[in-house]
């Protein structure tokens, strides 16, 4: 699914240089979970951004599906997210003002399909998460587990082919966190989708078959 | 999904909806009234000018007189020989005269000047006018030789607002009558004077009409006079056949006292030939600029006036009004309308950057930039049409209010001295004019009337004018499109902003 090879990010922060990635290479299979642990700072969310077309790397390649998203257009990138990549979020990051219907809904708006088919699908992936009774209820008259259902579900509505997932427990407490994971790990097994899935929380990344750690920069394999 | 993105978003944060709507209701409310306003004083002042000049008239011709005239011809200077008048037994003599003459500082001119303005391009209309002041004198004046045996001193004339003059020296009683008097051509009834003029009682003045005249019915009220009467001008009774009053107000008085055929007056004032005045109506508003200067060119010696050149003329408080609505009005409402623009620009950039990590994660998601922005464009635009909406409502209100308020609005035209003349004769004392006190030694006769511009009072004022001010749908459409305008600034800003957004803010661990 992906293949990542040399890649070197750097930032500039003033006048410091800040290399938050030093030639990383990688290959994510199909279909594989994966997490990605290390301190904070140390580069996770910066190899998620490059994995999922935010943000473009320094130097090196990232391949997905064969295609360089390092070489694409900002409306290839765009096209990308909108149709191959599914974002989940620590923050769950919902429009505050769109019930959970249509804050699904908005990740089906750049594939312009009707919106009778539109609201079916929406309505269809909240019922996955377990949530189809919640559709007109706003962001915040849901718990936090919920809106991570929620987001996830927005994420998944498109059928992406990647899941990327940035501390998606980070603001759940424990029983609301195995909740969200347990639901992620059936994704992964009822569908194949490929999962990358970022956390400092090594209970988390103790349930997921394949580990790498990034630190300052850097990245090694951690033993299954 | 957009109206439904957008709808929701402006009631969420309603407070700023409603400031920003606010801010862009009360200039655009700003604007239509001083437009409306500015149109109705301008509306004003035409009608200021159509009461002098006529409606339909966009350029007047006439020729400023050269120099000083000369004492002899003076009008308002009468003549009396030694031995003029009848003697009466006690020592005083009656005398009386009646004199036509042009008005003061204009001169006659060759009517032939009429057919070389009707033969130029673009004119669609001409007439010409002879405008005159009648001055009559009658009255007991001392005789000479009784007013040497006395040795009487000074000799006082005083003058009424009414222009009527009375006086006595060392015995003498009589009476100075002036008013004004314009032949027309009663063919001409699309240009010219009387266009603004309305038939009071009997008729106009008519083609084939002669030795009639048709009087002011502000004049004719005063001087007690009716149609069936008769009214001496230049010496000879004229049949009064009609009176008109202006179609301007009520109590309003026309441009001139009596109103004659111009041929008639011609006649009367030994001009022949001759006129004073030419209107001109032009075919179309663009080409009145073109069209004077061709006259200009024809007639070297003649004075050109635009409707433009006259209104700058208008005078009173209408001139007031009007400097103040163009000057402090459109400054008001540029400084208004650049504040609420400004305040919309500023409420769309810090909701943008609110939204920052909403907005990135609609990119992240899949939303092109061109979503995102015109998506924070729309909820501008539909910002400034509530804005626009509720100006346009709050300024057909003011303007309704302004309306009904009936402002008047008082105006005189520069070119007459009616204005100024009134001012002067309510000065006071200035109305006392010393006469020649002693008879010149050897000089026979008694010479009055150097008439002062105070000198005057004609049935013409300052004329005054409620205020109308119109909305017109012009104004209603360019004030929805500054509306527009103003969210689609603060909608462009806001959204290049929102454009540079990388989604990758997205990602960032903001609580």
């Amino acid at each position: 699914m992906y293949q990542i090879d040399d890649l070197t990010k750097t930032y500039r922060q003033g006048k410091r240089e800040v290399r938050a990635l030093k030639n990383v290479s990688l290959t994510i299979g199909d279909g594989e979970l994966v997490a990605v642990q290390g301190p904070t700072g140390g580069g996770k969310s910066t190899l998620l951004q490059m994995l999922g077309g935010l943000d473009r790397p320094t130097s090196g390649t990232v391949k997905l599906d064969g295609k360089d998203l390092a070489a694409m257009s900002d409306t290839q990138l765009t096209a990308a997210r909108a149709e191959t990549i599914g974002f989940v979020f620590q923050n769950f990051n919902l429009i505050p003002t769109l019930t959970a219907l249509e804050n699904v809904e908005t990740a089906l708006v750049p594939s312009k399909i009707a919106r009778q088919s539109r609201t079916a699908r929406a309505l269809a992936a909240l019922d996955s998460v377990g949530l189809g009774d919640r559709g007109d209820h706003l962001p915040g008259e849901l718990s936090g587990g919920q809106q991570q259902r929620v987001a996830i579900a927005r994420a998944l509505v498109k059928n992406p082919k990647v899941l990327l997932a940035d501390e998606p427990t980070g603001n759940l407490d424990e029983e609301t966190r195995d909740e969200i994971v347990d639901l992620i790990e059936g994704l992964w097994k009822e569908q194949g989708l490929t999962i990358v899935l970022v956390t400092h929380d090594s209970v988390v990344a103790a349930r997921t078959p394949r580990r790498l750690r990034i630190a300052k920069g850097a990245m090694k394999e951690l033993p299954a | 999904m957009f109206f439904t993105y957008l709808r929701r978003e402006l009631r969420n944060r309603r407070k700023q909806t409603v400031v920003v709507a606010i801010g862009l209701a009360v200039a655009i409310a700003l604007v239509i009234v001083v437009n409306a306003v500015s149109t109705g004083v301008k509306d004003a002042q035409s009608e200021v000018l159509a009461s002098v000049y006529g409606v339909g008239t966009d350029i007047t011709v006439d020729q400023p007189s050269e120099g000083p005239v000369a004492a002899g011809s003076s009008p308002g200077r009468f003549d009396f020989d030694e031995g003029e008048g009848e003697a009466n037994e006690d020592g005083t003599r009656d005398l009386s005269d009646d004199r036509l003459s042009t008005a003061m500082g204009t001169a006659p001119f060759d009517a032939s000047a009429l057919e070389t303005v009707a033969g130029l391009d673009h004119v669609s209309g001409v007439a010409a006018s002879l405008d005159l002041e009648n001055m009559s004198f009658s009255g007991e004046m001392p005789d000479l030789a009784a007013m040497e045996e006395s040795g009487a001193g000074d000799v006082t004339l005083r003058m009424g607002q009414d222009g009527t003059g009375d006086g006595s020296a060392g015995g003498s009683s009589f009476e100075i009558n002036r008013f004004t008097v314009t032949g027309v051509d009663p063919d001409a009834a699309a240009v010219g004077p009387l266009t603004t003029a309305e038939v009071a009682d009997g008729r106009t003045l008519e083609a084939d009409d002669k030795n009639v005249a048709v009087l002011d019915a502000t004049y004719a009220e005063q001087q007690e006079l009716a149609v069936g009467d008769t009214i001496t001008v230049g010496g000879k009774d004229l049949e009064i056949v009609g009176t008109v009053s202006s179609t301007t107000g009520d109590g309003v008085a026309t441009a001139s006292d009596a109103y004659l055929p111009l041929a008639t007056a011609q006649t009367l004032a030994d001009l022949a030939d001759q006129v004073t005045d030419v209107y001109v109506q032009v075919d179309s508003a663009e080409n009145v600029d073109a069209v004077a200067a061709a006259i200009e060119s024809e007639l070297p010696d003649a004075s050109v006036s635009t409707q433009s050149d006259l209104a700058e003329g208008v005078t009173g408080s209408l001139s007031t009004a009007s400097d103040l609505v163009g000057t402090l009005g459109t400054w008001l409402s540029a400084i208004v309308l650049a504040a609420a623009f400004g305040l919309a620009i500023l409420f769309t950039v810090s909701g943008v950057n609110r939204r920052t990590r909403e907005l990135g994660t609609l990119k992240a998601i899949g939303w092109s930039r061109n979503r995102v922005v015109g998506q924070v464009a729309g909820e501008s635009v539909v910002q400034g049409l509530i804005g626009g909406a509720a100006g346009l409502a709050l300024g057909v209100l003011a303007v309704w209010a302004v309306n009904l308020a009936g402002i008047t609005l008082s105006g005189a035209s520069g070119g007459l001295t009616m204005g100024g003349a009134s001012e002067m004769m309510r000065a006071g004392p200035a109305g006392t004019v010393q006469g020649g006190g002693t008879a010149p030694d050897g000089g026979g006769g008694g010479a009055f009337g150097e008439r002062p511009d105070a000198f005057a009072g004609a049935a013409g004022d300052a004329v005054d004018i409620v205020l109308q001010a119109p909305v017109s749908l012009w104004i209603v459409l360019a004030a929805i499109g500054l509306a527009v305008l103003g969210g689609l600034l603060a909608g462009v800003v806001g959204g290049r902003r929102a454009a540079k957004l990388r989604p990758a803010e997205a990602l960032r661990s903001l609580a």
